[in-house]
């Protein structure tokens, strides 16, 4: 490969190192917030630790939880970017170097063979989305790692359009009621999508996820349900680690597009506390910018 | 809630175990052994012989990063995995290996509840995703079977200091406080959607949007 190909593997492997050690801003504030916030017994003693545990991460250099989760990349190329390709093959480069060198663990498990492939990559991995964008010749790179604990809460359903927004609410709170404390409560976002069918709406309901936090739908009526959602799932007392408390998720994000007559598909994405995620604009003259770590890259 | 007592493990008197209850706050130190999914699967469903005798052990759902340094294995980050999922295979994992302290997070169920009391056991939870403060307590990597499965199937050997903090959730009279959390937040399903119904200041949701 070429030395622009090498640096690029080089940018995205440091990347990826870095969503994994280290929480993004918005994430790392609301955790400050949710733990002042919590009064229950455990709560501090739970708090301390993960405190604790992500300064050590930082300190270290090691990923902060052991589940590195399952990579997904969205890529949004600029139609005028000229590395297209490059970054593709650099993407995954730095996904097996990053495997190996232990910012990723293993996690690509074949489910025919059940066997783990042992470097992440496999027949869809890694996880690369690719969108173009008209009049752009930037390209950015989204990363989300998708722990196994933390999108178990997840789910679709589609309601009747009868039931609309109550059969939501319901969906909902009934799903985090029975599942929300096996997935590292509190839930740092939770990710609604609401569309026309369970194949839109999770992609909306990813969307919704990667938001910043303390973003609001421009929509005043759905943001309005963003802050109804949030008060309702932390009545429900699941609190840090399920433990019991006052804070069982940070904010609800919903994202949505028009349903069919028929049908109004819904879908919950879910993360842990431990929501890690980045954003690396890259240019054409491989100047880059990374705009969820305010510390920039590690050197990893 | 009782604090800062260590436990060494492998237990070897129980009577330690019965006093805990839940809500207690312990430490480990001695000997853990990493088992999770494939584990499970190998020694209860498949009626494997466990790799070594866990008689009185501490076992930590747990998959940790490992990475190979000068032909030793070195623990890079470890903290516990969703111990539900292994739910329908505990009661004859406990029975089968004879474990006194399970490690995990999220808590388990009645068939886990009921033989911790059966065979004076306990579940205790380690904060969910600390996995470089878990990886502080390990000071050596002993042993690996089953490596086959996988890095983070493995069945890991490692010795620990003060592991913790660790909850106990589940104590030995069978005692499960995460079910009793999880039974309150069904109870208050009615009365969260009222709270939603309240907080719109639209009050029929089938209205036309202001």
């Amino acid at each position: 490969m070429n030395s622009a190909g090498n640096a690029l593997e080089d940018l995205v492997y440091r990347f990826i190192a870095t969503v994994a050690v280290v929480l993004p801003d918005d994430v790392s504030n609301k955790l400050l917030e949710l733990a002042r916030m919590e009064n229950s017994p455990y709560g501090k003693i739970i708090y301390n630790a993960v405190l604790r545990n992500n300064e050590l991460a930082r300190s270290r250099k090691l990923p902060l939880c052991q589940d590195t989760g399952t990579p997904e990349f969205q890529v949004a190329f600029g139609e005028g970017f000229k590395h297209k390709e490059e970054l593709l093959a650099a993407i995954r480069k730095a996904v097996a170097k990053a495997t190996l060198n232990g910012f990723l663990r293993p996690n690509a498990v074949d489910p025919v063979y059940n066997k783990n492939t042992g470097d992440n990559m496999g027949r869809i991995l890694p996880w690369i989305d690719v969108e173009l964008v008209p009049r752009s010749s930037d390209a950015v790179v989204q990363l989300y790692l998708a722990g196994g604990g933390s999108t178990r809460a997840s789910g679709a359903v589609v309601v009747d359009p009868a039931d609309g927004w109550e059969g939501v609410f319901r969906f909902i709170l009934e799903l985090i009621a029975e599942k929300g404390m096996y997935t590292c409560p509190p839930l740092m976002v939770l990710g609604v999508g609401v569309g026309p069918t369970i194949s839109i709406a999770t992609r909306l309901s990813k969307k919704a996820l990667l938001r910043p936090l303390g973003a609001r739908s421009p929509d005043p009526w759905v943001s309005e349900m963003e802050l109804a959602l949030e008060k309702a799932i932390n009545k429900l007392g699941i609190g840090p680690q399920g433990l019991g408390g006052a804070g069982s998720v940070g904010e609800v994000h919903i994202e949505y597009g028009e349903r069919h007559p028929a049908s109004m598909a819904v879908a919950v994405t879910t993360s842990c506390w431990a929501l890690r995620k980045g954003q690396l604009i890259i240019r054409n003259d491989y100047s880059f910018d990374v705009t969820t770590h305010r510390g920039g890259l590690i050197d990893a | 809630m009782r604090d800062e007592l260590t436990i060494e493990a492998p237990v070897k008197n129980r009577g330690i175990l019965e006093n805990l209850r839940t809500g207690d706050v312990i430490y480990l130190s001695g000997l853990v052994a990493t088992a999770r999914d494939e584990a499970y699967r190998r020694i209860a469903l498949m009626n494997e012989e466990p790799p070594l005798s866990l008689e009185g052990w501490a076992i930590f759902h747990a998959g940790p990063i490992m990475k190979r340094m000068n032909n030793k294995w070195q623990c890079l980050s470890i903290g516990p995995t969703t111990s539900i999922r292994l739910e329908s295979y505990s009661p004859s994992f406990i029975e089968r290996t004879g474990v006194s302290i399970i490690i995990g997070k999220g808590g388990m169920g009645r068939g886990t509840a009921e033989a911790c009391r059966k065979h004076r056991a306990i579940y205790a939870v380690f904060p969910g995703g600390c996995g470089v403060l878990g990886a502080s307590f390990v000071k050596e990597v002993i042993d690996v079977k089953w490596l086959e499965l996988g890095i983070p199937e493995a069945m890991w050997i490692l010795r620990v200091e003060r592991l913790g903090p660790l909850i106990v959730t589940i104590d030995a009279t069978g005692r499960n406080m995460a079910e009793e959390v999880k039974s309150e937040a069904k109870s208050r399903m009615n009365e969260a959607l009222s709270t939603i119904r309240e907080g719109l200041t639209k009050k029929r949701m089938h209205e036309e949007k202001p």
